[in-house]
């Protein structure tokens, strides 16, 4: 298995090359562009034999994407923030097609004020829409679970599309050694899609029909059935995956140091990497503290955090997005797990690292810090700049 | 005994729901008629999605890929690519779309085809308005014509601007051919679709395409009004082909464009004055018309 030395955005093109996509379809935005540009260097040289299209906007590339999907191709597409909020009707579109399109998405903020630094926003904003959703901390997981992300799209019991997402420059466009693994590995792995059920030429079928409301219902329920089955299957393809390659990135909720942990943190993408340092700096100097990643959102993992629950007396959830009038996604999704528990930890909800602010070692020790004092608001803006501090930008 | 003009073969079922006279159901007859058996046709939304009949049940013997709204476009390079990978060569991709997924939301979707040399033919069923939401101004409604939304009333003659001019758009994109059709005359319209299957590239129909409700006039006339329209100049047949323009039904006078839109209630509060205007329309985009045929 070679080692490379890959960006997060090149990660995403080694492993569509290796899936062997049939079709892609993509528009450029920063900071998702090295990913598309890789694949055109891929297409153009012969060494992947697909169709590029060369779409006009990305509400375009997603529906390319679902009707090649629907004839039985394998499809790949990738975008950022406005993009993908321009995609937000053909998110749905492609999990009530049952279109396992797979798509790479680099986390970037939303405008206005125009930023293309990272959040989560631009993916926590289409929780609804029925897609699979993977959060990456490193370059290696953003190729793994890419490939992962296919398999689990496809899989008979699930076909529903996936995204895998990494925090921009962070990931995106910073580059760490990678092993990748070989074709033949992946072709194991990764069979050609089983395309059973889908529009056939000269067949009268239809896709998409309009329905009434004694069989809507049923649509939706199927691909509610379909999501909670994906929980399952996903183990068994990360099992699989490591069997080949060795490499296990720990499921949907993996955690370090959380077993005699007072408190924990849970953190998604790359800020993980940071708490992790801050963990074992804190232990260090006597402090019981753990970090849960919080890897898929989609399915959220209801029953690994009710695991991790019932040993801890107080979580802290980090969201790197905020829903207006409301909390961080992420923590409301906690908090509503846990209630049915009889042991409910004490809850935080930290919202910081917006518009690609760096999320410092010192930032993330006052999260654990005001976690074990138990004070602070129940939602809590950490790393707000003081009224001086806003005023000296000015 | 007669030539057989028009394919028997039909792959257009006789259960659907549209309505009575409705012209799309027979753009749709014709164009499948002269495609055959390897189309795949994409729909957005429009009258078709419900005329196609609901889940579980198909109004045709070929597949129909339902897309979102602004997107046909996109959706016919899509499952040409995918048909290109998966070494279904044969396969005749059709985008089937009304004049506002076409000439409003999916102006854009369409562009992107038409630039990037999709083979594949784009199918405009033009009935002059948002007819499946109940009949309201589209960018292809004509001028003075009665919608929900261009009322006639104290302040209002119907809608206030022209018909917007989607074979020039289309022709700017220099496709390999593009044709308006009619279904008041089939062997014309057969004849045109034939023609794009044997020519590569992005193809794209303009079909003329009565409706009875959304025009008001009794649904028997719906052959009368399509010839009407073309024998008025109002919707001259006409192809593009590799540039080039050329008149396919030419006449040697045409008649009064009031006796087209006098069988029509869209446009039954037009006075003397304002049918001079729209036949004045008429004539000059007619010369032009002429005018580009000439150029060769």
């Amino acid at each position: 298995m070679p080692r490379m030395v890959l960006s997060g955005n090149y990660a995403q093109s080694y492993a569509a090359k290796l899936a062997r996509v049939h079709v892609i379809a993509a528009y450029p935005i920063t900071p998702q562009t090295a990913i598309v540009e890789k694949l055109g260097e891929f297409v153009a040289s012969g060494e992947l034999s697909a169709q590029f299209i060369k779409v006009e906007s990305e509400h375009s590339a997603l529906q390319a994407c679902i009707s090649a999907a629907a004839l039985g191709a394998r499809t790949y597409t990738a975008t950022s923030s406005q993009g993908l909020l321009l995609m937000h009707e053909l998110l749905h579109w492609a999990s009530g097609a049952r279109a396992p399109v797979v798509m790479g998405v680099v986390n970037r903020a939303v405008a206005p004020p125009w930023s293309i630094f990272t959040d989560h926003t631009d993916t926590v904003a289409q929780r609804d829409t029925g897609w699979i959703q993977f959060y990456a901390e490193s370059n290696q997981e953003v190729l793994d679970t890419t490939l992962m992300a296919f398999r689990l799209a496809e899989h008979p019991d699930v076909l529903l599309p996936a995204m895998v997402t990494e925090d921009a420059f962070y990931l995106s466009h910073t580059v760490e050694p990678v092993d990748v693994p070989t074709q033949d590995e992946v072709d194991e792995f990764l069979p050609r899609r089983d395309v059973r059920g889908l529009i056939r030429p000269g067949a009268g079928v239809r896709l998409g029909s309009f329905t009434m409301p004694d069989l809507y219902e049923e649509f939706r329920h199927k691909i509610a059935r379909a999501m909670e089955r994906s929980a399952e299957v996903f183990f068994e393809i990360e099992d699989d995956y490591h069997r080949l390659t060795g490499r296990h990135h720990g499921g949907p909720l993996p955690t370090y140091r959380v077993d005699d942990a007072d408190a924990v943190l849970m953190t998604m993408g790359t800020a993980t990497t940071t708490a992790r340092s801050v963990v074992d700096a804190l232990r260090t100097r006597g402090n019981r503290v753990g970090l849960a990643k919080l890897r898929a959102f989609r399915p959220f993992p209801v029953k690994e955090v009710r695991q991790l629950a019932a040993t801890v007396d107080r979580i802290g959830v980090l969201d790197r997005s905020f829903t207006f009038g409301a909390a961080g996604a992420a923590f409301t999704e906690v908090a509503a797990a846990l209630y049915p528990e009889t042991h409910r930890p004490a809850l935080k909800n930290f919202v910081a690292g917006l518009g690609g602010r760096d999320l410092t070692p010192k930032v993330l020790e006052g999260m654990f810090k005001a976690l074990l004092k138990g004070d602070g608001p129940e939602v809590d803006w950490p790393d707000l700049k003081r009224r001086a501090e806003v005023v000296r930008h000015g | 005994m007669a030539r057989l003009t028009i394919p028997a073969e039909e792959y257009m079922r006789s259960g659907h729901s549209a309505c009575p006279g409705c012209a799309a159901t027979l753009v749709m007859r014709y164009v499948l008629k002269g495609l055959g058996p390897n189309a795949i046709v994409t729909l957005p939304a429009c009258c078709w999605t419900v005329i196609g009949t609901p889940f579980p049940t198909t109004a045709l013997n070929v597949p129909i890929l339902d897309c979102a709204f602004e997107a046909t476009g996109a959706s016919v390079s899509g499952l040409r690519a995918a048909a290109d990978a998966l070494g279904l060569a044969d396969v005749i991709v059709v985008g089937f779309a009304g004049d506002g997924g076409t000439a409003d939301i999916g102006l854009q979707a369409l562009s992107g085809m038409l630039e990037r040399g999709t083979d594949a033919l784009y199918v405009m069923y033009d009935n002059e308005a948002y007819m499946n939401t109940g009949v309201q101004r589209s960018g292809a409604t004509p001028l003075g014509a009665w919608t929900t939304t261009t009322p006639v009333d104290a302040t209002s003659r119907g809608k206030g601007e022209g018909k917007k001019d989607v074979m020039a758009i289309v022709a700017a994109h220099r496709p390999a051919y593009a044709a308006t059709v009619n279904v008041a005359f089939p062997e014309d319209f057969l004849k045109r679709v034939e023609k794009t299957k044997t020519i590569r590239g992005p193809k794209f129909l303009h079909a003329f395409s009565p409706c009875p409700p959304g025009w008001r006039y009794p649904p028997e006339k719906t052959i009368a009004i399509g010839r009407l329209a073309t024998d008025t100049n109002s919707f001259p047949l006409y192809e593009i082909e590799g540039g080039k323009y050329r008149i396919t039904r030419k006449l040697g006078r045409a008649r009064p464009v009031a006796e087209y839109l006098k069988a029509q209630g869209r446009f039954s509060h037009l006075t003397d004055a304002e049918i001079a205007a729209i036949q004045s329309e008429v004539d000059g985009r007619w010369a032009r018309l002429l005018a580009l045929e000439t150029l060769g």
